[in-house]
């Protein structure tokens, strides 16, 4: 690999993967700030808005960071990925423009009055914003995924030109835009963004009501996060095999990748486990036939090995692919156990009392965090060495013009800014979440006794 | 090749991308304006009301620039890969100066340090001016031209990026932008901070006035190949006219204190000026002033029929949406600014 493209990619991964803490956040949150401004409007109960207005305020914060984060994304195909930019232009640019013009104006537009309009516009008026604002979130992840997917499983579109005037043009708008993982892979990619927000909600209301601090409100907030994330965790379930059956049919190399499957026999799915690349064995623990059972059910039916595909269009980083494929998937079940054993406690009028759990939630914002981040490193390692699978390879996508100095340059910048970016974003939400909800006096009152942790 | 209205569709494209960056240029033109002037503002106060000022809009005013990046991609891809990768190191400033000019607006009034406010309020002003800056670096060179050979690869240098004209383009779109955000400040403050806005259009008017004059003076001695529109269309020497004419009409509405009316010719002037610069590119988006087979016409660059027209769709129906939000949300945070809770 040449300089410049170890760097543009370097470069690539880490804006992204810095990126991607903030969307799904917005995303999740978004979810939420609805069901409570919702529940404000249906029940007036005061404690509602002052819990709407709380989460708006670090909805802002977390938004505006998207949102700066963002744009560097969508200039980085350009300056980076020139070759990239003219093959799929027909396409992804497309894509990526319906995404400006239909999501991102949207939610932008009305995050203004989200934040600032509370004395402006009338509570429903204001209720409508929450929701488009949401609404405009998940618009933005559509068009976003449905431009990758179209790079896992490019469908609807033929090659025209040759050498590097070659470039991918759209045959058929709508399969190009339906292509055979878009669905699948939008909903895991939505589904998780709200495990992403519902458990920063879960976590901050849990140390509230650890800290015996506006429990009222907390109770209710985490309440509310508990069912978007219980509903979500097993949703996650679903989309996460509809997507393997894809991978299985479109991206073979891939499927074999993640349980590290070399040779083409019946396959076994690890539970955890080590790849060893170079002599091709893998130690740890697994269900014999459990990979072939999953995506065909049949324990005996055989998946194609990696040593079956030429060398030079094998991903590279099998064991990386493996780790962070397992990590997710054991990620996605804790979330499940987690969320309906908070579930079952909640219905038997025992969870707020439980201040083990409580501690348990209030770390566990990191978990959705990280499974997204691992899933995505799967999905875009695992399809390497492509950019666009089986038509443009990564090493064929960069800018003729850059050179390997100055992506050194900009790498060295964008880590450093995104360290301070980072570091006063923790700072930041830490003191918004110590400052709380603006609390009215009347709604400071104990909450019921059944429900008071301090009795136990 | 398909027709609307008489014109194939990559001309649409290429009027459809002036118009989002020229909406571009007026709206977020103002913000980046109001924070180059920022640190003018002495008292806490009246930094604070300047800000909110900018505070529920800025970001649907940045919301154009992702548009028309993305409409560049769409529509014409060769052009956007090129231009952002041999302008790879002046765009990497420009994300870095964005992203700090977000974070200075989200974290100033996050924190009661003096030294924090301080440290914010520099940060904002410098990364707005350096916004600026830049797009009127790249525009320099743009409207003179950037080395590219026969198929289309760089051949120049990054220094050469910073020469003269080029700079002096930066300036002058600085100093609109001023100019354009001061006045727009005028209409949103009341009491002395407004006093003090008059005295700053009234000097920001006559730094773009004088730039304007330059820079006119200098693209007709130094870029000739702008100007040869008007030896073949004479018509068109209506554009430089109607141009000066705005310029001087501002002048006059800005003597009478007449701001909204100063605010409207500023942005007239935005969007003239980046005619002008469309109609000496046209048919061509990038000029070659290495090998004239280095130019890169729209036709050269445009994605398939196919795709422009799914996308002049999308435009017709986003776009009206886009306005009816923009104007929405301005109409709802019409009048003079007041300090409130939610406030920055």
């Amino acid at each position: 690999m040449d300089h410049v493209e170890i760097l543009s990619r370097i470069q690539f991964a880490f804006t992204i993967a810095f990126h991607y803490i903030y969307p799904p956040l917005s995303i999740g949150l978004g979810v939420c700030l609805v069901f409570m401004e919702g529940l404000y409007l249906k029940t007036k109960d005061k404690v509602y808005e002052e819990l709407t207005r709380f989460w708006v305020r670090i909805f802002a914060l977390i938004f505006g960071i998207g949102v700066a984060t963002g744009i560097v994304m969508e200039f980085e195909f350009g300056t980076n990925w020139a070759v990239y930019s003219r093959y799929v232009g027909d396409i992804f640019g497309s894509a990526l423009a319906a995404e400006g013009i239909f999501a991102f104006a949207l939610e932008s537009a009305f995050l203004g009055i989200l934040i600032f309009g509370w004395n402006r516009v009338s509570p429903r008026v204001h209720f409508l914003s929450t929701v488009l604002v949401a609404l405009g979130s998940m618009f933005s992840a559509l068009w976003i995924v449905v431009a990758n997917s179209w790079q896992q499983t490019p469908t609807g579109y033929r090659i025209e030109g040759e050498g590097l005037k070659a470039r991918a043009v759209v045959t058929d708008f709508w399969e190009m835009v339906f292509n055979p993982s878009s669905i699948e892979r939008y909903s895991h990619v939505l589904i998780g963004a709200f495990l992403a927000g519902s458990f920063l909600v879960l976590s901050v209301s849990a140390w509230y009501i650890l800290k015996r601090k506006y429990v009222v409100h907390s109770q209710k907030a985490f309440t509310i996060a508990l069912w978007v994330a219980a509903v979500s965790s097993l949703g996650q379930l679903f989309t996460g095999h509809k997507s393997a059956e894809v991978i299985t049919k479109y991206q073979p190399a891939k499927l074999a990748a993640v349980e590290g499957h070399f040779e083409t026999a019946p396959a076994d799915m690890y539970l955890l486990g080590w790849v060893d690349a170079k002599k091709q064995t893998v130690t740890g623990l697994k269900i014999p036939g459990g990979l072939s059972f999953l995506v065909h059910q049949d324990f005996k039916k055989p998946i194609p090995g990696l040593n079956s595909f030429k060398p030079e269009n094998r991903p590279g980083a099998i064991n990386f692919v493996f780790q962070t494929y397992h990590l997710m998937v054991a990620i996605g079940m804790t979330l499940i156990g987690l969320c309906w054993l908070a579930i079952f406690l909640l219905y038997r009028k025992k969870l707020f009392q439980n201040r083990w759990l409580m501690g348990v939630f209030v770390g566990s914002v990191m978990l959705p965090q990280i499974a997204n981040q691992v899933g995505w490193y799967t999905a875009e390692v695992g399809r390497q060495p492509w950019v666009v699978y089986g038509l443009l390879r990564t090493s064929d996508a960069l800018s003729q013009a850059v050179k390997a100095e100055h992506v050194l340059i900009s790498l060295i910048l964008f880590t450093l800014v995104y360290v301070i970016l980072f570091v006063l974003f923790i700072y930041l939400l830490n003191k918004k979440i110590q400052h709380g909800p603006d609390v009215a006096q009347e709604n400071l009152e104990s909450p019921p006794s059944k429900f008071n942790p301090s009795l136990i | 090749m398909d027709t609307i209205l008489g014109l194939d569709l990559p001309t649409w494209w290429f009027l459809l991308i002036g118009a989002l960056i020229s909406g571009y240029g007026i709206l977020d033109g103002f913000d980046l304006g109001a924070g180059a002037l920022h640190l003018f503002f002495r008292k806490e106060q009246s930094r604070r009301i300047a800000l909110n000022a900018i505070g529920p809009v800025w970001d649907g005013n940045e919301v154009w620039l992702v548009i028309g990046a993305g409409a560049l991609f769409a529509a014409f891809p060769l052009v956007y890969g090129t231009l952002l990768s041999v302008f790879y190191l002046p765009f990497i400033l420009l994300l870095l100066a964005i992203i700090f000019r977000a974070i200075s607006i989200e974290f100033r009034s996050k924190e009661e340090m003096k030294w924090w406010r301080t440290l914010w309020d520099v940060c904002y002003c410098l990364s707005s001016s350096t916004i600026a800056l830049l797009f009127g670096l790249i525009l320099g060179n743009l409207i003179q031209g950037i080395p590219l050979d026969k198929d289309y690869q760089f051949v120049g240098r990054l220094r050469d990026f910073f020469n003269p004209y080029a700079l002096l383009i930066s300036v002058t779109v600085l100093s609109l932008f001023m100019l354009h955000g001061a006045m727009y400040l005028a209409m949103k403050t009341e009491d002395r901070l407004y006093a003090k806005m008059t005295i700053l259009i009234n000097q920001t008017s006559k730094f773009f006035i004088l730039c304007f004059i330059t820079a006119s003076m200098a693209t007709l001695i130094y870029v000739p190949h702008m100007a040869a529109i008007f030896h073949k269309y004479p018509v068109m020497f209506a554009l430089p006219v109607s141009a000066v004419l705005i310029v001087l009409n501002m002048r006059r509405m800005i003597e009478k204190r007449r701001y909204l009316r100063g605010f409207i010719s500023s942005a007239v002037t935005t969007a003239l000026l980046l005619v002008l610069f469309a109609s000496g590119l046209y048919p061509n988006l990038v000029l070659s002033n290495y090998d004239v087979r280095g130019n890169i016409s729209i036709y050269e660059a445009a994605s398939t029929d196919g795709s422009l027209r799914t996308m002049l769709l999308f435009a017709a129906i986003g776009m009206p949406l886009v306005l009816t939000y923009t104007v929405f949300v301005f109409w709802t945070f019409r009048g003079k600014v007041k300090l409130e809770d939610t406030s920055y």
